[in-house]
């Protein structure tokens, strides 16, 4: 008999998945998948309002990344109005989003995976959390609550409050950064920088004892998306989408966000409520098959639409980073060129960290953040819009169309990370093949399967806005717990 | 002394209010000492154990998981805290609350034919390769989105969007010492 074995809930993740592993008769796996089984259906209610709030609406999509979508969601407002926004709100929008990459990935990096890391996959899952992680090392700990605490106070300092700060607004922000709270920030440099690069050294140094998980963690080749410059240097804010493949070769260059349905597809599987987007031109990747076996992995060479958004897709597809001390490591991240593991997704995220902290260092000089000039009005001058920005997860696409009078009557959300779905459901059968073997399996294994999710840092409150009405499922069980009738409404 | 057993429970929301917890910053390491953690997305236990002291619930009820998740919590924990304003009131999960009425009174004798066209659009209509998710692994939703309170009681409310770590403090901070919270004083009560 084959048996299925499901991890629910997944943890330490943000957000509400789980993992199914199915087993053949010997006790070997065929296939392991990913479900998110969170639904939510921003697209279909926000139908109707008007789009001045939808900067605030969908902030509360995500608390872990607001900033993303009220970016994302204020620059589409700035283009129904058909404004150019004053220079001085784009500086202060781009330091939002700076310091808000910084929380994000410090959340991820300490206090969702350094427990497996640095604890390690053998230890006590009672104790193998943050709260764990105090008893042990209370010092890192604390000095990655205080670097997150860092990129938060940014965002409380520009926007009023941590999470959800209603700030920026079509055709601008509504507040500058006071003289005062920029020596606050100042101030703190120091600190954070030399945390972020302690830290760097450490991971270096613990990547040695996790060679074989670099190698099976979502270890494959496929394309890499982001936005980058107009002269090829890493992108958060605005600018143009490139594709390269797993040996960085351009794919695609200079695409317009506007033009995203030409090049990216959403296709719908059956067992999650989260859809998988892939690079149309390559076509939707095996029909919604099986994750190919383990030992096809490297011949499948980017024959297919499957890529990867996020750090390591940022760091993949640009020619420089653009900060010194970042521009180092970016040349030790990629000294055996394109990086093909999912594990790496992890030194990304603090190399990310580190041209963050150097370019908040190098912007807090520039006078304009104090203007007064920050926000261009007008009145509805187009119907349809679609704003783009870089989360900490990946590309994020709003898309909206509005009447005359402003009303919403079309909303398209593409996030970050259910672009990285198809990826993470290839990652989970990688690992599950190469770590499972038999109908029993201790706790570890089990736990090094979602580790392989936790390096996509996946934000699954993000990923399940989707519209509509779902089915109810009603099934019906034999004595034996088999299926014997089942209907769908 | 006796630590008490502290779970945190995501339901249908968007996990700000766990950031907002995790805002609570290097109290955090101070909490630590005074709490176990025994059941949290942002730990490992899979189960929702037994003898839960506090548990603070972020989310309304909006599917099948969440409707059994939250009965296990109630009759596992002594104080279950509405957690934020998507657990007190629903919230923003609960904006899509009337276009659910609307399909049920507009269905009236063609259930099928309505409720086709409204999942077309999500997953058939703006996809390029359409299904309708259909798996026992994905939780039917409910047809209303509901308050935590609707379903199970509740002990204490701690409205916002999020609460700020420092109310969530207020709370927090008599709990471990085994005393009720007094909410009603200046600046505890906000929403939004
Ligand atoms: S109350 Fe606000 S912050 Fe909390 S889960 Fe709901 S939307 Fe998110």
């Amino acid at each position: 008999m084959s048996k299925r074995i499901v991890i629910d809930p997944v943890t330490r993740i943000e957000g509400h998945a789980k993992i199914s592993i199915y087993l053949d008769d010997q006790g070997e796996v065929y296939d392991a998948r990913f479900h998110v089984t969170e639904f939510r259906g921003f697209e279909k209610f926000c139908e109707g309002r008007p789009f001045w709030e939808m900067p605030g609406i969908t902030a509360r999509v995500c608390g872990i990344c607001p900033v993303s979508h009220l970016l994302a969601s204020a620059k589409t407002g700035d283009q129904l109005l058909a404004v150019k926004i004053p220079p001085a709100a784009e500086k202060l929008r781009r330091l939002m989003n700076l310091g808000q990459i910084i929380q994000s990935h410090a959340l991820s990096s300490f206090h969702l995976t350094s427990p497996d890391l640095l604890l390690g996959w053998e230890s006590d899952p009672g104790k193998r959390n943050v709260f764990g992680l105090m008893d042990v090392d209370p010092g890192m700990v604390r000095s990655g609550i205080r670097l997150r605490q860092f990129g938060q106070q940014i965002i409380e300092q520009l926007g009023g409050r941590k999470i959800h700060p209603t700030w920026a607004v079509p055709g601008g922000v509504r507040s500058n950064l006071s003289t005062q709270k920029r020596e606050e920030i100042l101030s703190r440099l120091p600190e954070v920088k030399a945390t972020v690069l302690s830290v760097l050294e450490q991971f270096k140094r613990l990547l040695e004892d996790f060679q074989e998980e670099a190698g099976v963690f979502g270890n494959f080749p496929s394309l890499f998306m982001g936005l980058i410059t107009a002269n090829g240097s890493w992108e958060h804010y605005s600018g143009l989408l490139r594709f390269v493949d797993s040996e960085g070769n351009i794919i695609a260059d200079k695409l317009r966000a506007s033009d995203y349905s030409d090049f990216i597809g959403e296709a719908v599987q059956s067992d999650s409520y989260l859809k998988s987007p892939y690079y149309k031109p390559f076509g939707y990747p095996k029909e919604n098959q099986r994750n190919p076996p383990n030992s096809e992995l490297d011949s499948e060479l980017n024959n297919d639409g499957l890529y990867r958004v996020g750090p390591l897709a940022r760091l993949n597809i640009c020619d420089r980073i653009g900060t010194p001390l970042a521009e180092q490591e970016l040349a030790n991240f990629r000294q055996h060129g394109t990086v093909n593991s999912s594990f790496f997704y992890h030194y990304a995220r603090l190399i990310e960290i580190l041209t963050c902290v150097e370019r908040i260092e190098t912007m807090l000089d520039d006078l304009d953040l104090q203007s007064q000039h920050l926000r261009a009005r007008a009145d509805v001058n187009q119907l349809e819009a679609i704003g783009v920005s870089e989360a900490p997860r990946g590309t994020l696409f709003h898309h909206y169309q509005i009447d005359e009078t402003g009303l919403l009557t079309q909303v398209n959300l593409i996030i970050a990370t259910g672009q990285n779905n198809l990826a993470m459901n290839r990652a989970v059968a990688q690992i599950a093949r190469h770590y499972i073997h038999g109908p029993n399996i201790p706790e570890p294994l089990l736990n090094r399967v979602e580790a392989g999710i936790r390096a996509f840092d996946p934000c699954l409150s993000c990923s399940t806005h989707a519209a509509g009405q779902m089915p109810l499922h009603i099934q019906l069980f034999n004595a034996e717990g088999l299926v014997i009738d089942q209907r769908y409404r | 002394m006796n630590r008490i057993k502290l779970a945190t429970v995501g339901l249908g929301g968007c996990s700000g209010c766990h950031m907002s917890f995790l805002y609570l910053d290097e109290w955090l390491i101070e909490l630590a000492q005074r709490v176990e953690l025994v059941y949290s997305p942002l730990a490992d236990i899979k189960v929702y154990p037994k003898g839960v002291d506090v548990a603070l619930v972020e989310g309304a009820i909006a599917n099948q998981d969440h409707l059994d998740m939250i009965h296990q919590v109630r009759k596992r924990t002594k104080v279950l805290i509405s957690f934020g304003d998507c657990a007190v009131t629903g919230n923003v999960t609960a904006l899509r609350n009337p276009l659910f009425q609307l399909s049920n009174t507009e269905i009236e004798g063609k259930t099928e034919d309505h409720g086709q066209s409204v999942l077309a659009r999500a997953y058939l209509e703006t996809a390029t390769h359409p299904q309708l998710p259909k798996s026992d692994l994905v939780p039917p939703l409910l047809t209303q989105v509901l308050p935590v309170h609707k379903v199970v009681d509740v002990d204490l409310y701690l409205p916002g969007c999020p609460p700020d770590a420092n109310r969530i403090r207020a709370v927090l901070e008599p709990l471990v010492e085994g005393k009720r919270p007094e909410l009603l004083s200046a600046g505890n009560i906000r929403f939004g």
